[in-house]
Parts: C-alpha cells; sequence; structure tokens
C-alpha cells in the first residue's frame, strides 16, 4: 500500500470519505480514478454530458434516472464525495457488523434501510416522499416495451397500486415501498462488488 | 448388407433419428435426444447381432477421440458466452481439478476396501487399478451435459459451472489415466515420491500446455481471417481445418487435446466473428452445429450398438452396483463441500438447490467409455468388467438422470415458487434492480469483479484487437457511439434553432423516427442521421400538433370509462403483460447453449427502443436547458407526452 497511500493524499478528504462511506483506501482509490477518468476536461466535478459518455448507459432504460440520483437536488455538477456517497449506496453488506454498534452510529450508507431509500428516490422524482400513480406510470413506461399499450400500462400501475397502498392515499409512501419489499432480499439485490 | 464403415451408416441413421426425433418434440420434452438415441441403439445392435451373431460395429476409442469428439467440443468452444465463463472460472476450476481428483480417489479407494471386504467375489484388480478405473469414471462428461441440460434450462450461472466443469476436467482426468496407467505398467513395486511428483508436475503441464497451445492456435486462426478478404468463400474452412489441428497438435505432444480445442474456440470467437463477413460467419455457425449434433448422435447410437455384444459381458453385481453407488454419493458429497469453501469467496453464492442441480448433474458418458476401451487388457485382466460398468454407469446417467432431471428441477423450482406468488410491484422492483446495478457498474467501472479482466480488456483493445482485427473491424468498435452521440447532439442544436422559429419540436414526439442500427454499422454516419430528423418536421406546422392532442386526450377518457368496468379482469393480465414486456437486463441477453435452436439477437429491437427513448429524452432535456426552462424533472411535461398513442 506504500505507492497508494501517496496518491491517496491526492483524494480530498479521503479519511473523512472513507470513515462516512465505509470504502477501503484501495476502493476509494479506484473510485478517484475512475472519477478522473469520467472528468474528461478534468474541471473537479462531473456534469450530466459526462456521464453521457458512459455509452452503455444509453442502452439502459433507466440510466438517466440512475444519473439523476447523483446530481443532489438543484445542483447541476457532481462532486467526488457526492459521487462515492452514492456508490456507498451498493457496498455489499459486512458480515459481522455487530446490532450495537448500528444503533449509535449513524446509519451506515449500505444499510438496507438506505439502500431502499435510494431505490425510492428512483421513482420519486419529484421527491414528496410519495410516489404518486404518475411517477409509477413514468417508470414503467421506461421499463416497459413499445408495444405495450397506455391502456395496459395504466392497469398495471393500477393494481400496483392497489397491492401496495394500505392507507388508500393513491400513492406509494416510503413505508408502504419498504413493506411491499420485505421478502426481497435487497442486500443481495442491490450490492456490487467493488474493485481496488 | 455390408455397412462396413461406421461413419456412412452413421450419418444415415443421425438422418432417420433426427427426423423421427423432431417430428416428436413432445417426447423429447420428457426424454432427453441422448437417451433415445441410446435406446434406438440398443434396437440396431440388436439387429445387427442377429443378423450377424457378431457385433461388427462397436465405438472404437481411436474413432471417438479422433473423429467424433473434436467438433463437439470445438462447437462448445466457439458458442462459448466468454463473460459468463471466465467471470466463473474460480468455480469451475476449483470443481475441474479438486473436485475430478476428489472423485477419483474416493471411487478407487472404497472400491479397493470393499473389494479387500470382500463385497466384489473373486476377481483379480489390484489397488493401482482400483486407482485407475476411478480416474476414468471420475470425470463429467461434456457430451452428455450437454446433452441433457440442453433442454433443461437451468439458470446461466448453474449451466455454466456444470459445463464448465465437464469441460475443464479433461486436463486432470488426461493426467489421472496416463499416470495410473504408467503406475500399472510399472507395477507396485516402482512407484516411489519420484514419480509421485513426476504425476503432479505432468499435470501443470498437461493443462497449462494445452491451454497453451489452444490460445496460439486460437490467435493464428483470428490472424488468418483478418488476411483472407479475397478468399471469403472458403473461409470457413479454415477455422474448422486449424481447430481440428490445434486438437491433434496437443493430442501429438500428450498434451490436453480437449483444452487445446476448447482455448482455441473461446480465443478467436470475438475476432473471427468480427472479421469475418456475416455470410461465413453464418455458415461456420451452422456447420458447426451440425458436425456437433452429427457426431454427438452418433456417439450415442453406438454407446447403444456397443453394449449388444455378448463377447464383452462381464456381470458382477458388486463391483457395478457398488460403483454406481460410490459415484453418486461421491459426487454429492465433493459438490457439498467445494461449494460450501466457495460460497465465502462469491458475490453470489450458491444456494441449496443449485447445489443439489449441480450434483445431479455429474453425468458420465463417452468419454469416460472411450478410456475404459483404451484400457490394456493384458496389463488390466478385468478390461471386460470395467467396460460393462463403465457403459452401465453411462447409461444409468445419460437415461436415468435425463429423464428426471427435468422434473427435478421442476419440482425443486416449484417448491421455492409456491412460497409466495411475487407481487407486480415486487417484479419491477426486481427488473429496476436489475437494470440499477449495471448502471452503477457501469458508472463506476466496475466492469464485472475482476481487477485483472479490467487490466486485459485495456491490453486487449490496445494490442490484441491492433494485431487481430481487420482495421475496418476495429474502427467499428471503438468510435461508434461516441460519434452517434456527437451527431445527434449536433443535429439537435441544428433543429432547435430552426424548431423554434416554427414554434414546435414535432420530431421529438413523432414515434416513427426510426434509428436502423444495420445502417449505422455500415454506412457513414452521417448517411443515417437525416433520416431521422429530416421526412419529419419539414412540412408539420403547431396547428396540427395541437390538434392532435386533444384527439388523444379525448381517447383516453373515454378508455378510462371502458376501464373502470374491466377492472377485475385485468389484474391477471397486469402480472402477465409485466412479465412478456419488461426489458430485460443487459446482462441478462441470454446465452442459450442449444444444439438445435438459434435463437436470433430479438433483444435487438429491446437496445433499439431503449436506445430511441433515451436518446429522445436527452435531447429533450437538451433543449430545455437551453431555452431557459426547467429541466424536466416536472411531472407534467412527461404526461403530456405518455398521452401520445402509442399503439
Amino acid at each position: 500500500m506504500g505507492s497508494s497511500s501517496s496518491r491517496l493524499s491526492n483524494v480530498p478528504n479521503s479519511q473523512e470519505l472513507m470513515q462516512e462511506t465505509g470504502f477501503s483506501a484501495a476502493h476509494l482509490l479506484r473510485l478517484y480514478e475512475r472519477f478522473q477518468f469520467l472528468d474528461k476536461d478534468n474541471k473537479g466535478h462531473l456534469r450530466s454530458e459526462d456521464f453521457e459518455a458512459v455509452r452503455e448507459l444509453s442502452k439502459n432504460p433507466i440510466g438517466d434516472r440512475i444519473v439523476e440520483a447523483f446530481f443532489l437536488p438543484g445542483q447541476e455538477t457532481v462532486d467526488f464525495p457526492s459521487f462515492v456517497r452514492v456508490l456507498a449506496h451498493f457496498r455489499p453488506k459486512e458480515k459481522n457488523r455487530s446490532r450495537e454498534g448500528a444503533q449509535q452510529e449513524p446509519e451506515p450508507a449500505n444499510s438496507r434501510n438506505q439502500k431502499l431509500k435510494f431505490a425510492f428516490r428512483l421513482y420519486d422524482r419529484d421527491g414528496d416522499g410519495k410516489i404518486s400513480r404518475v411517477e409509477l406510470l413514468q417508470v414503467l413506461r421506461e421499463m416497459l416495451g413499445m408495444q405495450v399499450t397506455e391502456e395496459q400500462l395504466e392497469s398495471i400501475a393500477e393494481r400496483a397500486i392497489q397491492e401496495a397502498d394500505l392507507d388508500k392515499d393513491d400513492a406509494i409512501s416510503f413505508d408502504e415501498f419498504r413493506k411491499s419489499l420485505e421478502k426481497v432480499n435487497i442486500d443481495h439485490k442491490m450490492s456490487i462488488r467493488f474493485l481496488k | 448388407m455390408q455397412w462396413r464403415d461406421p461413419t456412412h451408416s452413421g450419418y444415415l441413421f443421425r438422418l432417420s433419428t433426427d427426423y423421427i426425433i423432431e417430428a416428436n418434440h413432445n417426447v423429447t420434452n420428457y426424454i432427453p435426444e441422448s437417451a433415445l438415441l441410446i435406446c434406438f441403439g440398443f434396437i440396431l445392435g440388436g439387429i445387427i447381432w442377429g443378423a450377424d451373431k457378431v457385433q461388427t460395429f462397436a465405438l472404437s476409442p481411436r474413432v471417438f477421440f479422433f473423429y467424433l469428439l473434436p467438433q463437439i467440443i470445438l462447437d462448445t468452444g466457439y458458442s462459448m458466452p466468454n463473460k459468463l465463463f471466465f467471470t466463473n472460472l474460480g468455480g469451475i476450476l476449483v470443481y475441474a481439478i479438486i473436485g475430478t481428483c476428489w472423485n477419483a480417489a474416493s471411487l478407487g479407494l472404497s472400491l479397493w476396501g470393499c473389494h479387500q471386504g470382500g463385497a466384489m467375489g473373486d476377481i483379480d484388480i489390484g489397488l493401482l487399478q482400483y486407482l485407475l478405473f476411478g480416474s476414468l469414471m471420475a470425470a463429467v462428461d461434456p457430451v452428455a451435459v450437454i446433452a441433457v441440460f440442453e433442454q433443461v434450462h437451468v439458470n446461466e450461472v448453474l449451466f455454466i459451472m456444470v459445463f464448465g466443469e465437464s469441460l475443464l476436467n479433461d486436463g486432470v482426468t488426461v493426467v489421472l489415466f496416463n499416470v495410473f496407467d504408467a503406475f500399472v505398467s510399472l507395477g507396485g513395486g516402482a512407484i516411489d515420491a519420484k514419480e509421485i511428483i513426476k504425476g503432479i508436475v505432468s499435470f501443470f503441464v498437461v493443462a497449462f500446455g494445452g491451454s497453451l497451445l489452444g490460445f496460439v492456435f486460437g490467435l493464428l486462426v483470428s490472424l488468418l481471417t483478418r488476411c483472407t478478404k479475397n478468399i471469403q468463400i472458403i473461409e470457413p474452412g479454415f477455422i474448422f481445418v486449424l481447430g481440428y489441428l490445434a486438437y491433434l497438435t496437443a493430442e501429438m505432444l500428450s498434451l490436453s487435446s480437449i483444452l487445446s480445442i476448447v482455448f482455441c474456440g473461446i480465443c478467436c470467437q470475438k475476432y473471427i466473428n468480427s472479421n469475418m463477413n456475416e455470410n461465413s460467419v453464418q455458415t461456420v455457425r451452422y456447420a458447426m452445429k451440425v458436425f456437433a449434433n452429427g457426431s454427438e448422435t452418433i456417439i450415442f447410437v453406438f454407446l447403444g450398438i456397443s453394449a449388444i455384444d455378448k463377447t464383452i459381458w462381464v456381470w458382477n453385481t458388486g463391483f457395478i452396483l457398488l460403483t454406481l453407488l460410490f459415484i453418486f454419493v461421491y459426487r454429492f458429497i465433493g459438490v457439498f463441500f467445494l461449494t460450501w469453501i466457495l460460497n465465502r469467496y462469491r458475490l453470489v453464492p450458491l444456494d441449496f438447490v443449485e447445489q443439489l442441480i449441480l450434483g445431479y448433474g455429474g453425468l458420465r458418458g463417452a468419454v469416460a467409455y472411450g478410456l475404459a476401451a483404451m484400457l490394456d487388457e493384458t496389463k488390466v485382466k478385468e478390461k471386460n468388467l470395467m467396460v460393462c460398468t463403465t457403459l452401465i454407469v453411462v447409461y444409468f446417467t445419460v437415461i436415468l438422470q435425463g429423464v428426471t432431471m427435468k422434473p427435478l428441477v421442476n419440482w425443486l423450482k416449484v417448491k421455492r415458487a409456491a412460497i409466495t406468488e411475487l407481487t407486480l410491484i415486487e417484479k419491477v422492483q426486481n427488473r429496476v434492480f436489475d437494470h440499477m446495478l449495471v448502471a452503477i457498474e457501469d458508472i463506476s467501472g466496475q466492469i464485472g469483479h475482476n481487477y485483472m479482466r479490467d487490466k486485459w480488456r485495456n491490453f486487449e483493445e490496445k494490442w490484441m484487437s491492433w494485431l487481430l482485427l481487420k482495421p475496418s473491424a476495429r474502427k467499428k468498435q471503438d468510435h461508434l457511439f461516441n460519434v452517434f452521440h456527437q451527431l445527434n447532439l449536433q443535429d439537435a442544436m441544428e433543429y432547435v434553432t430552426k424548431g423554434e422559429r416554427r414554434g414546435s419540436l414535432e420530431f421529438i414526439r413523432n414515434e416513427s423516427a426510426f434509428i436502423d442500427f444495420k445502417k449505422r454499422f455500415d454506412e457513414d454516419f452521417a448517411d443515417a442521421m437525416p433520416d431521422i430528423m429530416a421526412d419529419k418536421a419539414d412540412e408539420q406546422d403547431g396547428a396540427s400538433a395541437r390538434r392532435r392532442d386533444t384527439i388523444s386526450s379525448v381517447s383516453l377518457e373515454m378508455h378510462e370509462q371502458n376501464m373502470r368496468g374491466l377492472r377485475g379482469a385485468d389484474e391477471i393480465n397486469s402480472h402477465h403483460l409485466l412479465q412478456q414486456h419488461l426489458y430485460k437486463g443487459k446482462k441478462q441477453h441470454r446465452h442459450r447453449y442449444s444444439r438445435s435452436h438459434f435463437d436470433i439477437n430479438q433483444d435487438e429491437n429491446e437496445v433499439q427502443e431503449i436506445f430511441q427513448r433515451t436518446m429522445r429524452s436527452r435531447l429533450e432535456s437538451f433543449k430545455s436547458g437551453k431555452m431557459g426552462v426547467a429541466p424536466p424533472k416536472t411531472i407534467t411535461k412527461h404526461t403530456k407526452r405518455e398521452q401520445q398513442p402509442k399503439v
């Protein structure tokens, strides 16, 4: 780790970031290299065009939503800490995290709750804390092929809301969202192995 | 009837059996083709025996190893899903190497132990010969695995584990067999540490040497296709010739020939598919399937025929039954133990059901029979017993396990699925997760989970593609999306300025804008671009657009009223719709290994749709940025778009 630590010093706020996100130094360094790679003009921050240069994203039905999730509301640039914070959600959960520790510290980014919140934000673009029928329709539209008609979409959305909406306000709140996904192994489904 | 040449008659059989089998697809749903072929072989063998009173045909090892096996393996190498294979390579190697050694050792030692205990009566087999027998029975057979798993569509990872194991264990099998064969020749006394070390070293030489040789031949083939621009008609021929050459060269050097031809196929796939023109690629693909299918058919038929021969049959209940038992049991033990170790290092652990299928899929096949037939009778007195036992084991695994595999898979799955029926939200969300992970991996540059792979990719793009791809093919890979994107933006800018003057940006809302992917690859990009924009907007003006808007909103209202009545029936339909129409994630574009079915890439349409939609929304946000309108986070803009009639 001798050579990498000298480069680690180039990473701004590395210690705090490691503390906050739980990434190791090696991971952080790699992510920083990736950040610099994406930041083609060396501006020190990323704009949406930089994300769009990742070619596979244009073939991803929710690629644009994911990119949006990196940008804090109202901001048009993503700096490195924000970049890392979003990616921290996808860290696999450590097996040896003790129960007591989890209550004292602020909730780690890759806890089940945080992962769900991230997923929720993808649907809830206007940030009002509820997935309205219209927002759900949008996501469905993006995820389904062109052969599906409007009426069919509407019926799917209607059914989905019926299944999940417990307080009958015609929208899915975060708690209802979380409840409907109880049986899904979120840790599994929302983790990627990070490289060093 | 003088059918002297087995291969001629083999092809005749193949034609007839294929016709019969294709006409009976219902049958093959329950019984794998291989089992049917073996039974057909029994019948044929019976006829021949009845006619000649002597078995004129048998599967000779020479014919099998030199004329029948190579095509099958070349086909598997060429159609191998590389990414999946290399991602799971660690696990595959563990099963192939350690698993096979465990199988061989445990089987040999247990049988010997039973022999000592007197369970087998009076047969003349020593410890070394038991180990030899163990080594030839240990290997999972690629031909049998393909034949059985082709009908049973297990998930990709499971398939590649079994399949990869069956291919790579040849390295171990060859070494073990030769080592023990040499030991048997030497006799028990001459074995000392030196010999054992020689054995271990020879493993590395054989396995790595074979792979390296295959790799070299793969490069050769790729280089060759780079230079064959003027003789495209015979390009496919080179593939086969060089593939076979890889096999023979490895045999000649006493390296693992299967490994050699597999890696030749794996290595050359990408380059020859890019270098050769579409017709040649299709020819190669089809020809490979024909040869592989033909060989497989012949092999199974002959496996059946070979059994109908009174001269070779020796029955020893203890030996045979114990072998069957031990093979089965030790396979499961081996799989469970190794998976337990592996799961601590895997991101996606293999669960219990998958391990069961993995264990159950340890089929033995013609390779074991071929090796048994190669035994030297003077050294191994009980060769016939071993051959018979091998045949019985092969029948057991291919027929019995083959037939029960599908029901087993279904039964186990049914158990899991019956626990809960997924809600719509769960289904959608699962797919969202898949797409999400793919996107995050792409953004964060974690393409796969191996840093070495990343480095390899860079190396490969820089050096190997430079060397092995035709210049035209190379260009197609690099700049494609970047240039297209640039042109998109350029045209969009022009268009925005034009459109603002007219008061509408009709082209964004027009559904029939069609991006022809084929065109994009072949022609100048500049040609493709105007197609999208040019036709649509020149004559349209704001008025007609507005008119269209009102019509669609009216129809939607009417639809809504209808829907309220139909709501009950729609419940079932919604699930069904979702199932059918959700976009598959990038990683799920399936590599389904099938001998008889080609999936022409239907995913192309999906990719096109997604791409089109993404580009459109980006243009829209681009436009809004330019005009100082708020970025399309507001919902209203989207709903307006959604209300356009889509069908």
